[in-house]
């Protein structure tokens, strides 16, 4: 039955890409895929509801064999024969990402009806749209490592592909091979951290793996490596350091793209696969603490970054690699429920952003830099609303969904003793608190900067687009509640929910401190978004502008994203090119060289036996000569065309080659 | 089983050479007679070697329809064909796409017709003879007889410098070759006969120090087919100059005899040496792999830069291969035919280019994806295919040699991870910089998209870049008792019972 919920987008992708591109009006182009998204969406609610009806945890399907069974010699020595079916596995947590994924995507399918409405590749736009919506489905059923893989790399390549949609721009087509290649160095990590499982298990299943790993099958040092490598994997595909670059470039994709894609599903994609392996990670303990550093560290350091960009985009691309950390954070100090809780409120209050981000930039024609924005307030009350209520929710004001799910990583972090790990969790939530409203007073607030250019005046987005943003501002308001804590009087269903597949995770804090740390965070994010008041509308501004003209060599290098960018592109593709070069090199001037330095001196020397053959041997040809005469003739003979001589010389020289050595035995 | 009274391996061994004689016999001003001739026997001879599959035990690791006769009853030579699993993909394959590089001809070739699909017609019975020969005497004279109308493919039909390449293919070929034939004839003074059946039952006769020698001996000639750095400078060369179709068909299938030799011959037939050299064999495909991707990243003609993608992604053949476990190798196997299907593909790929713009390199083009969107798809595809995205064949192969060779060295494994990397680096630049951005040379702006016949010649590899990629279990199934019979031989440890 739940197989049914990839089908459809697959289905929908195929219609617009094989027969729609050629053919089909802009309304059965969106209502193939709208409806394909919509079908799936039904599927994903109906799965839903039969897993709470259900008695079983976990539902398998499996579909057929996909590599059939080899043997492989395990590191204890035992011969496992390792199969790889083409399965797909339900569960509490697969059912939380369907809802997800299908859930903002239709959303985000709908938007995209009125935002690509001028596009002229909207058929291809819309079958990209479906076929990630299919891969992503694909990464979070699939049951085993390798299943997971098809839809790891296929949503690779649709990023790849919407990244570089307008394709005839070269920072969109750089961008998307930049996603690609950044993504195919953590697929290095995971394909050997599961070629470590192979190795070590004889399964990539992943019940297999968590089966052995409780059985003690499996070492700690080997736990904590295979833990690591598929990490590596986790870290490019939702834009960790140290594969974290790619992301801001992504922004070059059409703006719903930057919102399904880029913020609510496929970044998050390593946040999953962390908690669907929740028994290696935990097993290992040193790989879960990496994990909780990697993504702490990322969160203030991401945000740092957010603090001085002024495209609205971007802002909003460092603040999702910010958050993606928070939701490492949650994982890493073994609260898998509260990680995914976080992913799925900002699935909604992300993408909310960023579509509201593009009903601005549609309003205005196109333009992203903020510094041309301000006062849009009053120009396109309905967006600054929904985008208000977004900046609330993902700064942690109190009763929104954002508060409700940091709040449980941040106490989580601090019950389990890793202090650092929480500081540079407030920190982060301070930050974020600071850059939003820094965007939403600069967007929204003062006096108007922007021209109007001729004809195309300030408007408001259409319904089509609006309708899909007060959805998802809904969503952003009340998606917490499913997991009130019990503090405010709430039973957290969704952890409960989740704790079915990724076992109890207990905090363990009295109230007091519990309320202590809620405290904590509530005062941080209303002080923070207090002090972006005072600087960006009471004081215009000025404050900032002050302590970049004071801090300039700190000012720049953040703005410069800290010249990580530089030092990748100078140390890694500079070296790969240099090594290329080299390489080249040795190949056409070292090897090759060899080769026709060889073939010139046979030449020459055979050319010197023709000399001593016609002075000395008076004109008899052998030897050396002889093969040269021939070699020359065949040269004339193929311009003036007898071949078949030659050919037939060349079976004969063969057959008595042949004759020769078989004599000599 | 028999085809018109002839046992079916000789059937579709001969069967293009009748086919090249038809093909002489007709009036040298026929075109497209000749055309439609070339094009009607290569087809049949697929349909024939389809028809094998009924009369295939899949399920056994046994030579199958084996066909003995006496040739030079002297020497013990006996014209010995045979099939199994490893062998039926590799002729399916071969007939696959001589069949598809015959039917990309059409436009291209333009100039002495008979003489050029005559060629093609022999070079398709070599091929094939290669791969079901089991006499090695025999393997080694259709070895030499590919050699031949290969040399006047490129010789004849290539480009500007053509002459050079021709010459220097068939030199290091045959340099190769020879050394191969001295290895089989002293194979021969060990066990008396050229017979593989009997060589593989008689075991290991052949002491472990001659061994060596003759190993080292197939493996030059093997080396150099493959080719494996530093034996490979004849490749770019001979694929720069040669025809769309002779680099299909030298991509697709001549560089999977040099590999299929050496699981055939080598591994089976000297187990002691290749289990001392198998490290040797595989830090040379490191090699390989990394190499031929680094150079590959610096080339300004295309058809130089598949070329060198080959040298890397035979470097994985020869990787799982020489790890000698049973899933390497047969990703190896499965492998050879995933990159007869991709690379065979990209050449067709250059070639659509070729015949529009009479050139092959990088910097004239750009921005096509708007005048082309189905060459565009096509493309993509095929470039997803080559680097190895999961749900199309490249990425089988890649992995289970990947997944194979890991227990045998987790650094193999890491550097070989390392080449796909670097082959997303150079896939997707190139891809970029042919079809991306915007339209710069004016001659681009009236480029035809993809016509019916092109795309017909795509069709059968892109159903099998999907098919392979979803539902591998046929192609695995067929060439899973064959290679763990070679593996066993030569690798025993790795199956005995647990300590």
């Amino acid at each position: 039955m739940f197989v049914l919920i990839p089908l459809f987008p697959l289905l929908g992708a195929a219609v617009n890409g094989l027969i729609g591109i050629r053919g089909f009006s802009r309304r059965a182009v969106g209502a193939t895929a709208v409806g394909a998204a919509g079908m799936s969406f039904a599927a994903a609610v109906a799965a839903f509801v039969g897993l709470l009806r259900s008695a079983e945890p976990a539902i398998v399907k499996t579909l057929f064999t996909w590599l059939p069974p080899s043997l492989v010699r395990t590191a204890s020595g035992s011969l496992a024969s390792l199969r790889v079916d083409l399965s797909f596995h339900y569960d509490s947590l697969a059912a939380v990402m369907t809802l997800v994924v299908t859930g903002v995507g239709l959303l985000i399918h709908i938007y995209s009806l009125g935002y690509m409405a001028h596009d002229k590749s909207y058929a291809r736009y819309f079958s990209y749209l479906n076929l990630f919506t299919f891969a992503m489905l694909i990464l979070v059923l699939g049951a085993n490592l390798g299943v997971m893989f098809i839809g790891w790399e296929g949503v690779g390549l649709c990023s790849y592909l919407l990244i570089g949609f307008w394709f005839r721009k070269d920072s969109a087509s750089n961008a998307g091979k930049k996603a690609f290649i950044t993504n195919r160095v953590g697929d290095f990590g995971f394909l050997l951290g599961t070629g470590l499982l192979v190795y070590a298990l004889g399964t990539i299943d992943i019940a297999g793996i968590a089966a052995a790993v409780e059985g003690g099958a499996l070492a700690k040092g080997t736990a904590t490596a295979a833990a690591l490598l598929l990490f590596l994997g986790a870290t490019g595909k939702s834009a960790q350091i140290p594969l974290y670059t790619w992301l801001p470039d992504a922004m070059e994709g059409p703006t719903p793209v930057s919102a399904l894609i880029h913020a609510a599903t496929m970044v998050t994609a390593g946040v999953y696969m962390v908690a669907r392996l929740h028994v290696l990670f935990s097993f290992s303990g040193t790989a879960l603490t990496v994990v909780a550093l990697t993504g702490a560290i990322t969160a203030v350091y991401a945000a740092t970054m957010a603090f001085v960009q002024t495209d609205i985009k971007r802002v909003l691309a460092y603040s999702t690699i910010s958050q993606i950390g928070f939701m490492f954070i949650g994982l890493g100090v073994g609260a898998y429920a509260a990680g995914i809780f976080h992913l799925m409120t900002h699935a909604f209050f992300k993408s909310l952003l960023f579509l509201a981000a593009g009903s601005v930039i549609h309003a205005l024609s196109g333009e992203q830099d903020m510094r041309r924005m301000g006062g849009l307030r009053a120009r396109i009350p309905r967006t600054y609303r929904v985008f208000l209520i977004g900046a609330l929710a993902i700064s942690g004001f109190p009763g929104l969904s954002g508060f409700f799910s940091k709040d449980e990583i941040l106490a989580s972090a601090f019950a389990s003793g890793q202090y650092l790990v929480w500081a540079l969790g407030l920190a982060g939530a301070a930050m974020t608190a600071f850059y939003m409203f820094r965007l939403i007073f600069m967007t929204f607030f003062g006096e108007e900067r922007f021209t109007e250019k001729a004809g195309e005046p300030v408007h408001e987005s259409p319904p089509v687009m609006l309708v899909p943003l007060q959805v998802l501002a809904v969503l952003a308001v009340i998606g917490g509640y499913i997991g009130l804590p019990r503090l405010l009087g709430g039973r957290a269903w969704f952890t409960r929910f989740l704790e079915r597949t990724t076992g109890a995770h207990e905090a363990g804090l009295a109230p007091g401190t519990e309320a202590l740390l809620m405290a904590a965070s509530v005062a941080a994010a209303l002080g923070a978004i207090y002090a972006a008041y005072v600087i960006y509308v009471k004081k215009r501004g000025e404050p900032a502008r002050r302590f970049a003209e004071r801090c300039r060599a700190l000012y720049q290098t953040v703005l410069r994203k800290y010249y990580v960018d530089e030092f990748y592109g100078k140390v890694f593709v500079g070296g790969v090119f240099a090594a290329g070069r080299i390489a080249d090199w040795i190949d056409r001037r070292v090897i090759d060289g060899l080769v026709d330095g060889t073939a010139g001196v046979a030449r020459r020397v055979s050319r010197l036996a023709i000399l001593f053959d016609e002075r000395a041997v008076d004109g008899a040809v052998n030897g050396v000569g002889k093969a040269h005469l021939a070699a020359s003739s065949v040269l004339r003979r193929l311009q003036t065309g007898h071949i078949y001589n030659y050919a037939l010389a060349v079976m004969l020289g063969v057959a008595l080659v042949i004759t020769i050595a078989v004599a000599v035995f | 089983m028999n085809v018109f009274g002839i046992p079916i391996l000789t059937f579709v061994t001969f069967f293009p050479v009748a086919g090249m004689l038809v093909v002489l016999a007709l009036p040298t001003s026929s075109a497209r007679a000749i055309k439609l001739a070339a094009n009607i026997f290569t087809g049949l001879e697929f349909a024939v070697t389809l028809l094998i599959l009924t009369r295939f035990d899949a399920g056994s690791g046994e030579m199958q329809l084996v066909e003995r006769l006496p040739w030079i009853k002297s020497i013990g030579a006996q014209y010995l064909l045979g099939i199994d699993g490893i062998s039926l993909l590799l002729v399916l394959l071969t007939s696959l796409l001589t069949f598809v590089a015959t039917l990309s001809s059409w436009g291209a070739v333009t100039g002495r017709l008979k003489e050029y699909y005559a060629f093609m017609l022999l070079l398709e019975t070599g091929m094939v003879g290669v791969f079901l020969a089991l006499d090695l005497l025999l393997f080694y004279v259709f070895w030499e007889v590919v050699l031949v109308p290969m040399y006047f493919l490129i010789g004849i039909w290539g480009g500007e410098r053509r002459l050079y390449a021709a010459i220097k293919f068939f030199l290091y070929t045959l340099f190769g070759s020879v050394a191969m034939l001295v290895g089989i004839l002293v194979l021969r003074a060990g066990h008396h006969s050229f017979d593989w059946m009997a060589m593989v039952a008689a075991g290991s006769v052949i002491p472990a120090a001659l061994q060596g020698w003759i190993f080292l001996a197939f493996f030059l000639g093997f080396a150099i087919k493959v080719p494996m750095v530093p034996f490979h400078t004849w490749l770019p060369d001979a694929h720069v100059e040669a025809p769309t179709a002779g680099s299909v068909i030298l991509a697709g299938i001549l560089l999977k005899m040099g590999s299929y030799g050496f699981l055939r011959f080598s591994l089976p037939l000297l187990p002691d040496a290749a289990r001392r050299y198998a490290p040797a064999v595989a830090v040379l495909a490191l090699v390989a792999i990394i190499y031929g991707a680094l150079v590959s990243l610096m080339q300004k003609d295309m058809k130089k830069l598949i070329a060198y993608s080959s040298v890397s992604h035979m470097g994985f053949v020869m990787l799982g291969l020489a790890a000698l476990t049973p899933m390497a190798a047969k990703g190896a196997v499965l492998q050879m035919i995933n990159h007869g299907l991709s690379t065979g593909a990209l050449f067709l790929v250059v070639g659509v280019l070729y015949e529009r713009r009479h050139t092959r390199l990088i910097s004239e083009f750009g921005g096509l994806s708007s005048r082309m969107p189905v060459f565009a798809a096509v493309f993509l595809i095929m470039t997803m295919s080559s680097i190895g995205l999961p749900g199309l064949n490249g990425f089988i192969g890649e992995f289970m040699i990947l997944m194979g060779t890991f227990p045998v060295s987790w650094l193999w494994t890491a550097i070989a991870a390392t080449g796909i990397v670097l082959g997303a680096g150079y896939m997707l630049w190139l891809y970029q910089r042919v079809m991306f951005g915007t339209i710069v040379h004016p001659a681009n702006e009236s480029l035809k998209d993809l016509t019916l016949r092109e795309f017909a010649t795509f069709m059968p590899l892109l159903v099998l870049v999907f098919w392979i990629g979803i539902f591998p279990k046929p192609f695995l199934d067929v060439i899973d008792k064959p290679v763990e019979k070679i593996i066993r031989i030569v690798n025993p440890a790795h199956f005995e019972a647990p300590r």
